[in-house]
């Protein structure tokens, strides 16, 4: 029978049907209160709240003033910990930028200065030299030159300077968990759900109490900008061990080798190629959070771009931003290399003839030390010659701001009316309690009904902890742009799966996008649209973009070319191929980017709390500059819990088409 | 025989699979249709082999049959779920952590299907890293491995890395590391069948040559018939991790045990494993054309036992033990009997 229902099946009707009744008791959930006159429909009741921050707040407040452990209190121990970070990271400021001195205060006597500008441009050239080649050492020599014309060396330096520290920590404490996880299941059963939570827990959340431990400055950044980098390096040294050949390994125990020569002879050494790559993902999270950290004390580009921002100084943080742009693209690329490089067979020759950028470097180090004595030029860089663009970029800004500002402020309103607004009505009017059950319901429809009922409870925890009206804010927030970047990001991917030569371009881009700290989104944003909700979703967007337009990108690339060939002897147009071929089979692929795109954007919109938005991530900063412990965590546990849900919605949807397509 | 018997196999079992142990306890030998039913995969099933010294033992089969792990029980890289194994009289199931370590640094040798060198060390190094393993000091193991690479004929390429070398190459690195350490018992898991048809019987040419030269006892796994029949003192087929007979190539082809092995053996080339010994009869020719050795194969003599106008003598250790026939010979050749 034809009628015009016929496409409703059960399961349209039940997503039609939640939608529904979710819009109307959004829409009138107001009126329900003053018709009932109960306010706990749009209220979670006061008395029923959980006072979990509060409890957090004292055990810190307990930890910290009265704690012991054994002989030593608790702040014994953070301040053996910090003075062991201390020590390395005050000796790479003096290398990089004071100098060294012997003696405090006025009566310090300058025993040797800081490597000159000169040398430290010749060691990072040979260093990129030795990962792969004269072109790759050109590119970083050039980038750090940059730094000192453009007058942002000292900044630069004290940011390296951190970045020198926190890497090798992260990198081996990384490697070691990794390597106890490898050889013991417990341990690795243990780690899992941490380094779960971790990766779903915003920055700032965690910021928190480590300003709490170690004080504002520049140890607690540290602390806290290895505590972020450390959960991939142990992810990707796991995965690296376990995919060294069976064979090599059993190769090695038909050897005799030991238990601790079978890692160290055996597996590491084969999987460095792998574990470089957990490096330079070290390194890049260390660059970002070093950035961000610049909140609690870490001094460098960061704090410059922090400033700018607040004192709303556009050329200084353009200035200061590209300077980081400029960083993270010579650390990223050289990193890189170094995971790609290949042993070169050995020279032959004296020790002098065998390492001959070791001696350059050498002999520059020691020139330019002696030349520095007498020529302040060689020790740091003249500042006559120093060029500044800020005021440029101020111009730039300042002109833009003048001829487009209508057109800016239009698409701006537009936007807000047709998009950004309905979608925030729609999701702060949802009452808490059916939103709770909603969740449930959706997890549960699409995953399962056990995670459906986890779903509820963990929204439930954010009810409870009086936070449903931030939680809410982020939900509309983090939808909006995860839908705007789909939009963008997909055709793009699709674009670049097609024409190898655009792709190439687009995705080189992307590269680059995904290696910026993410500070730097907020720098442009902000010139061009001030504060605001619509300000966060540009930023939002240009962060997550990148793994939308991958993920599409690799799911086209990725179907099987037999099924093309069976689809074009089927005469499909190319547009039947890429709706009815291509784009069906890469679902599963979208839907893992869609998934990527979503964490980013929330651990990109806790960020963009800066320019002011009213979400749970405000609600993390307000504790942070509060020192509030509590109210940090809870917050920040709340927006792990939306990236928890929305990671396994996602997940089981992308399992589930896998499963219907017979992957 | 009466050679010494260096490693000793009764009755081992692999299982995987939950409650692997409780199907043998009390020394029960549960059937293909009890593992089945208890979801356990039966990878070696009540293994008995002795291994001599000197010999070259096949075990052979097609893919999944068990091969690689009996090697592995063998040599107890995976721990057999029941079974005894005695290797030069000691019980190698019993042995320490520590003692299987100085058993496998010493007197054992083990060669892989994908090669399994470390590919962050050169040719040199890779040779070098079993002793480098035991602590031998740079310029004696430098010394070791330089002779193992030149006599698998490597010479000229100790400073190149795995990948800059072809598959045949990489696999000389392979058997060269596993010779360093002068080993009395040498495993090869299928050692040449990631190679092409050609360099193959090169190999297996080179490694005949290599065996004239070192007399290892040697335990070879493949699953190519052809090649178990070039190398073998004796062969182990097996199926579905039981072995179904063990004998020396010619048994095996004329007195073939099960129906299994004579399917396997039907097609071989028979002439390459029967010797004129099995084939010949009393010496009661009046005249003879000449004379051939009692352990040549018929695919030796063929030529010329067919084109001679009288019978030939069968000799050995210079006594006339039978006489042998062209029509012997052709009833071979072609099949018959
Ligand atoms: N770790 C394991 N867990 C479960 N089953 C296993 C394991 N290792 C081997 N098996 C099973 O045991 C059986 C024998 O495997 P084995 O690798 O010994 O065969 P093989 O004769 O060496 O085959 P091939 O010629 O393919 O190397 C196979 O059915 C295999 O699936
Ligand atoms: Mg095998």
């Amino acid at each position: 029978m034809q009628t015009p229902l016929r496409h409703i099946t059960r399961g349209r009707l039940f997503w039609l049907g939640l939608f529904a009744l979710t819009w109307l008791l959004s829409h009138y959930s107001f009126q329900l209160y003053k018709l009932l006159d109960a306010r706990w429909i749009i209220r979670f009741p006061k008395a029923l709240q959980l006072k979990l921050d509060t409890a957090i707040s004292d055990f810190l407040n307990w930890l910290v003033n009265d704690a012991h452990l054994g002989l030593l209190t608790f702040r014994d121990l953070t301040r053996s910990i910090a003075s062991l970070i201390e020590m390395p990271y005050q000796f790479l400021r003096n290398l990089l930028i004071e100098g060294f001195q012997s003696g405090l205060g006025d009566s310090a006597v300058q025993i040797a200065p800081s490597l000159s500008w000169i040398a430290v441009i010749a060691t990072v050239v040979a260093i990129a030299h030795y990962a792969r080649d004269l072109g790759l050492a050109l590119l970083v020599g050039g980038c750090f030159l940059y730094l000192a014309v453009f007058g942002q060396w000292d900044s630069a330096m004290i940011t390296l300077a951190s970045v020198l520290v926190a890497v090798p920590i992260g990198a081996a404490g990384g490697l070691g968990l990794g390597i106890i996880a490898y050889r013991h299941t417990w341990f690795d059963k243990l780690l899992r759900p941490i380094l779960d939570l971790m990766q779903t827990v915003p920055v700032f959340a965690y910021l928190v109490p480590i300003l709490i431990l170690f004080g504002f400055g520049p140890v607690a950044a540290l602390v806290a900008t290895v505590i972020y980098a450390m959960p991939p390096m142990i992810r990707v040294t796991i995965l690296a061990l376990k995919s060294v050949p069976e064979e090599l390994v059993e190769a090695g125990r038909m050897m005799g080798v030991t238990r601790r020569q079978m890692t160290w002879k055996v597996l590491v050494p084969t999987a460095i190629p792998t574990l470089m790559v957990g490096v330079n993902q070290v390194i890049m999270l260390t660059l970002n959070m070093v950035i961000i950290a610049s909140m609690i004390g870490a001094g460098g580009l960061g704090f410059d771009v922090l400033a700018s921002l607040r004192k709303l100084d556009i050329g200084g943080g353009i200035e200061a931003g590209l300077a980081i742009v400029v960083m993270a693209i010579a650390l990223d690329r050289s990193s890189q290399a170094f995971s790609e490089r290949r042993m070169p067979h050995p020279r032959t020759g004296s020790w002098l003839q065998r390492h001959p950028w070791t001696t350059t470097v050498a002999l520059i180090v020691l020139g330019t030390f002696l030349l520095g004595q007498v020529a302040p030029a060689v020790q740091s860089y003249p500042d006559v010659l120093k060029i500044s663009t800020g005021a440029v970029w101020s111009d730039a800004m300042e002109w833009i701001n003048v001829n487009f500002f209508d057109t800016l402020e239009t698409i701006k309103t537009a936007l807000l009316k047709a998009l950004l607004l309905p979608v925030k009505k729609f999701f702060t009017g949802i009452p808490w309690l059916w939103g709770i059950i909603a969740v449930g319901l959706i997890a549960g429809r699409v995953a399962g009904w056990k995670l459906g009922f986890m779903a509820a409870l963990m929204m439930l925890f954010i009810a409870a902890s009086g936070l449903w009206g931030e939680a809410m804010v982020t939900l509309y927030l983090c939808g909006v742009s995860v839908f705007v970047a789909i939009l963008i990001g997909t055709p793009l991917g699709i674009w670049a799966a097609q024409k190898p030569r655009a792709g190439r371009i687009i995705l080189g881009v992307m590269d680059t996008l995904q290696t910026l700290p993410s500070f730097v989104y907020l720098i442009p944003v902000v010139m061009l649209f001030r504060v605001g909700d619509f300000s966060a979703m540009i930023a939002v967007v240009l962060y997550a973009l990148a793994p939308a337009v991958r993920y599409a990108a690799h799911g086209i690339r990725e179907v099987p070319p037999q099924l093309l060939e069976a689809g074009r002897m089927a005469g499909c147009t190319p547009a039947q191929l890429l709706w009815r071929v291509k784009l069906p089979l890469a679902t599963p692929q979208l839907l893992l980017g869609l998934n990527q795109t979503i964490m980013l954007a929330l651990s990109m919109l806790v960020i963009t709390a800066l320019v002011g938005t009213r979400d749970l991530g405000q609600e993390v900063y307000i504790a942070l500059t509060k020192a509030n412990a509590g109210q940090g965590i809870v917050a920040g546990l709340s927006v792990a819990v939306i990236a928890i849900i929305a990671d396994r919605i996602v997940h089981a949807l992308s399992d589930n088409q896998k499963r219907r397509l017979g992957l | 025989m009466n050679k010494r018997v260096l490693l000793d196999c009764r009755h081992v079992w692999k299982l995987y699979g939950a409650n692997a142990e409780t199907l043998l306890a009390n020394g029960r030998k549960p059937d293909a249709d009890a593992l089945a039913e208890a979801n356990v995969i039966g990878a070696v099933r009540d293994v008995n082999v002795q291994i001599h010294q000197g010999e070259i033992f096949v075990i052979m089969g097609l893919s999944g049959s068990g091969k690689s792990t009996l090697v592995r029980c063998l040599s107890r890289l995976v721990e057999p779920t029941a079974g005894e194994i005695q290797f030069e009289g000691r019980d190698l199931l019993r042995a320490s952590e520590e003692e299987l370590i100085e058993i496998r640094r010493k007197k054992m040798g083990m060669v892989f299907q994908q090669f399994a060198l470390m590919p962050h060390l050169t040719v040199l190094e890779n040779v070098a890293f079993p002793l480098e393993i035991q602590g031998v000091d740079r310029a004696t193991r430098c010394e070791s491995a330089q002779k193992v690479i030149e006599l698998v004929g490597l010479k000229g390429r100790e400073n190149y890395y795995p990948r800059e070398l072809s598959g045949g190459q990489q696999q000389r690195v392979g058997i060269a590391r596993s010779l360093v350490v002068e080993p009395d018992l040498w495993f090869l898991d299928e050692p040449f069948s990631a190679l092409d048809p050609l360099i193959r019987r090169e190999m297996q040419d080179e490694f005949i040559r290599l065996q004239n030269m070192l007399r290892k006892t040697i335990v070879f796994i493949t699953h190519d018939f052809d090649e178990a029949i070039r190398l073998a003192d004796r062969i182990a087929v097996m199926k579905d991790g039981m072995i179904e007979q063990i004998a020396t190539p010619e048994d095996l082809v004329q007195n073939p045990a099960t129906e299994y092995v004579a399917d396997f053996t039907r097609h071989v080339a028979r002439a390459k494993v029967i010797r004129a010994q099995s084939r010949m009869e009393p010496a009661t020719a009046e005249r003879f054309a000449g004379e051939v050795a009692h352990d040549a194969t018929i695919e030796a003599i063929a030529d010329e036992v067919e084109r001679a106008d009288a019978p030939m003598k069968v000799v050995k250790d210079g006594e006339v033990i039978g006489q042998i026939t062209a029509r012997a010979v052709i009833d071979v050749l072609v099949g018959r009997g």
